[in-house]
């Protein structure tokens, strides 16, 4: 006696869709995904009616006009008679530039003010919760604005630089001026014989690897430990100041000095840039502090108490033994802070920083009218940036992730 | 049950959208008050004072409309609009009307799709710089770092004069007037440029104002006026014969003083009775009362007396009446006759 039980022979019932359990998961899914195609549907056909009556059809043209304003920052080529596209494309790199900026200056904080959080010491300790809580309550937005008004009200104009008995005056030998405009720092001017140097530098660092590579191997053979750091430190420095000097210092520095209104010559970093880095550097860096505590956190204790049991001294412990297992930890929810940070960076405007926000989405928009145009555009760049740092980041992940086996 | 509400919410935003299409002035008579957008807050054309009522040159022209149309100077809100949100806002329709010292432009007007109704001041792009600087001419501005108020045409025109002149520049895009004050006074930029009637009533609220000057150069033409949606011609037309009602209010002596006498019977002058509704259809013809031009001038007074009560000689902005005279007086000031 056989006790399976063959479904009816008699064909298939519509009924069965809603009844029968092996077609009703798929009928509720087919309605569902019907319907959302509809309310999508539904809303582009409103937006392009509506925007078709009041006569502005989508049309990307004005991309390629004249875009007849001026940006203050600029990493590329441009000026006012350049297209709109040009425009966005300052603008994007501007954006770009204040993230990566923002990115390294909260990771560095934030690691250090993570595994400061931990420390045995009460007051230190306690310092660093007070910068978590403060700056992770607080909207970014205040931050920015604050960061930017004490840089204004706090530091000097340019004109307070100039004249006989001047109230301010520029500082390490006269090689940075920090006015309320930014600052000011020296250019490195390339004289001839000054590609020697740097082929020197590059091979320096690529040196530096080489000699890491066979210390480790070096350890491992031998048991012996080298001052790794130090020795790292002099291939940094020595070969190539040594060449510097030997082909006669052909690398200069050009000095920033009072012309006119401003400050001309040597490299120039707005106050919008730095204000902006900063607040939003040290923002997120009390989110990464945050992160870091977890990840360190998660690492058992036992690790510690046998790298302890090793004879390993606590830095030896945190570099080798902690940090290396609490990257898996930290690595995912650190990518959404740095996503966080560059989204958060289109705030730029409220200091008068020319990202993407401000070119695109701010002067293109209002001159132009475009409204839908260009933020649909402006969408689409800042989900192609995110979805380019989290590749980036995905990829490190996998690298440094527990290989199981 | 979610099929139902689904359905609902597009029956809903059906009738909604069916009902932005009619007319503004029914939606302004259905709400029951007038929707006007006015800036962040530039002292003497739109500011509000500490009870939050808002009051100014350009914030009259609403409630000159609202008075006009609803019988009430009172029944307007205001949205302050920063120089970038403000069109979104007209063209999406939170706002009726735009009283923002905005200029009239050829690309507003054609390409962005707005009706100006007329022009309530003439201006012009000029510089305000520190007397300490020594400057004396915008030409002088070689290498300056000039604040500029973002989403505006001062930041094209600036660029042009630059570029005409072949001088360089440093520009500091700002968001609104509030900011840009800040660091001008800061010292973060040399130079704050705008419309020369903006530069004035910026200056008026300094603490020693008379360390800031204004260089000679107007170097655009700005005639900033009240604008609305295209597309809707009554609503357009009716913005725009009240604010001539204003004007030819002024030009024909009828003050916020004698207007309700005036208004009582029709008198010897046939203009005034048409003008206030004593002879004639013209409220009509509008969609309007009879009596919309004495509303709106009983609102704030006529044109002349809303420029002296704000922006005029005897306030602390100081502005001469200059262009924005009578043309009777040599200004370009010109209602259109009532008949």
């Amino acid at each position: 006696m056989s006790a399976t039980t063959d479904p009816p022979k008699d064909g298939f019932q519509l009924s069965q869709l809603i009844y029968d359990t092996r077609y009703r998961s798929m009928t509720i899914q087919i309605v569902a995904l019907v319907l959302f195609l509809l309310g999508v549907g539904w809303l582009l056909n409103n937006a392009a009616q509506n925007l078709a009556a009041l006569g502005k059809p989508l049309s990307f043209g004005f991309l390629g006009e004249a875009a007849g304003y001026d940006i203050n920052q600029k990493l590329i080529e441009y000026n006012n008679q350049m297209s709109h596209g040009r425009a966005a494309l300052v603008g994007v790199l501007n954006t770009l530039l204040v993230a990566v900026l923002g990115c390294i200056l909260a990771t560095v904080l934030g690691v250090v003010i993570g595994v400061l959080r931990l420390s045995n010491n009460w007051v230190v300790a306690r310092l660093m919760t007070v910068y978590i809580e403060s700056f992770r309550n607080v909207p970014v937005l205040l931050w920015i604005v604050l960061t930017m008004a004490i840089f204004i009200e706090s530091f000097p104009a340019p004109r307070a630089f100039r004249g006989e008995n001047a109230s301010a005056s520029m500082s390490l030998w006269d090689s940075v001026a920090l006015t309320n405009r930014g600052l000011y720092i020296p250019k490195p001017e390339l004289y001839s014989g000054s590609t020697a140097v740097i082929v020197v530098f590059l091979l320096s660092i690529v040196g530096i690897f080489v000699f890491g590579t066979w210390s480790r191997k070096r350890q491992e053979a031998t048991g012996q430990i080298l001052p790794n750091f130090w020795i790292k430190l002099a291939i940094f420095f020595v070969p190539t100041l040594l060449v510097y000097f030997i082909l006669g210092r052909p690398i200069g520095l050009e000095l920033p000095e009072l012309k006119g209104f401003n400050f001309q010559g040597g490299i120039y970093m707005r106050n919008s840039l730095i204000a902006l880095t900063l607040a939003l550097g040290l923002y997120t860096a009390a989110f990464v502090a945050e992160n870091v505590r977890a990840g360190i956190m998660a690492v058992s204790k036992g690790q510690s108490e046998a790298a302890f049991a090793l004879g390993l001294s606590p830095n030896r412990t945190m570099n080798l033994i902690i940090l290396p297992q609490a990257l898996r930890v930290i690595i995912p929810p650190l990518i959404s802070q740095y996503l966080n940070l560059t989204k958060n960076s289109s705030l730029a405007i409220a200091v008068g920083y020319m990202d993407i926000t401000g070119t695109l989405g701010g002067i293109t928009l209002n001159q132009t009218g475009k409204e839908m145009e260009c933020l649909l555009i402006l969408m689409a760049i800042y989900l192609a940036i995110s979805l380019l740092i989290s590749s980036v980041m995905n990829w490190y992940n996998e690298s440094v992730k527990l290989r199981e086996r | 049950m979610k099929k139902t509400t689904f359905f609902g919410a597009v029956a809903a935003a059906t009738m909604t959208a069916g009902f932005a299409a009619a007319g503004t002035l029914d939606d302004v008579k259905a709400k029951g008050f007038l929707q006007c957008g006015v800036s962040t807050g530039l002292a003497g054309f739109s500011a509000a004072d500490a009870n939050g009522n808002w009051d100014g040159f350009d914030v009259a022209v609403c409630r000159a409309v609202a008075a006009a149309v609803l019988g009430d100077p009172q029944a307007v809100k205001f949205t302050p609009t920063t120089g970038k949100t403000r069109f979104t806002a007209l063209a999406s329709g939170e706002i009726d009307m735009l009283a923002r010292n905005t200029t009239w432009t050829f690309s507003r007007d054609v390409d962005l799709k707005f009706t100006f109704i007329g022009v309530n001041y003439y201006d012009g792009q000029g510089f305000m710089v520190p007397k300490e600087l020594g400057v004396s001419s915008a030409k002088d501005l070689d290498g300056a770092t000039v604040c500029i108020q973002t989403g505006t045409t001062t930041e094209l025109n600036l660029a042009d004069f630059f570029r005409s002149n072949n001088i360089s520049y440093e520009p500091v895009p700002i968001e609104t007037n509030a900011e840009a004050q800040q660091q001008y006074l800061a010292g973060a930029c040399d130079v704050y440029t705008t419309d020369a009637s903006g530069l004035a009533a910026t200056r008026a609220t300094f603490e020693n104002p008379d360390d800031h000057a204004l260089l000679p150069e107007i170097i655009s033409k700005e005639p900033l006026g009240p604008l609305v949606r295209h597309g809707d011609d009554q609503w357009a037309d009716i913005g725009r014969w009240v604010l001539n009602a204003l004007i030819a209010a002024e030009e024909l002596g009828i003050t916020s003083a004698n207007v309700k006498e005036s208004a009582m019977a029709a008198g010897n002058n046939p203009e005034i009775n048409r003008l206030l509704g004593t002879e004639g259809n013209l409220g009509e013809q509008l969609g309007l009362s009879a009596d919309f031009a004495k509303n709106a001038i009983a609102a704030g007074g006529n044109y002349g007396e809303i420029f002296a009560r704000h922006i005029g000689e005897s306030t602390p902005i100081g502005l001469a009446r200059g262009l924005n005279a009578q043309w009777t007086d040599g200004g370009l000031i010109y209602a259109p006759p009532f008949r």
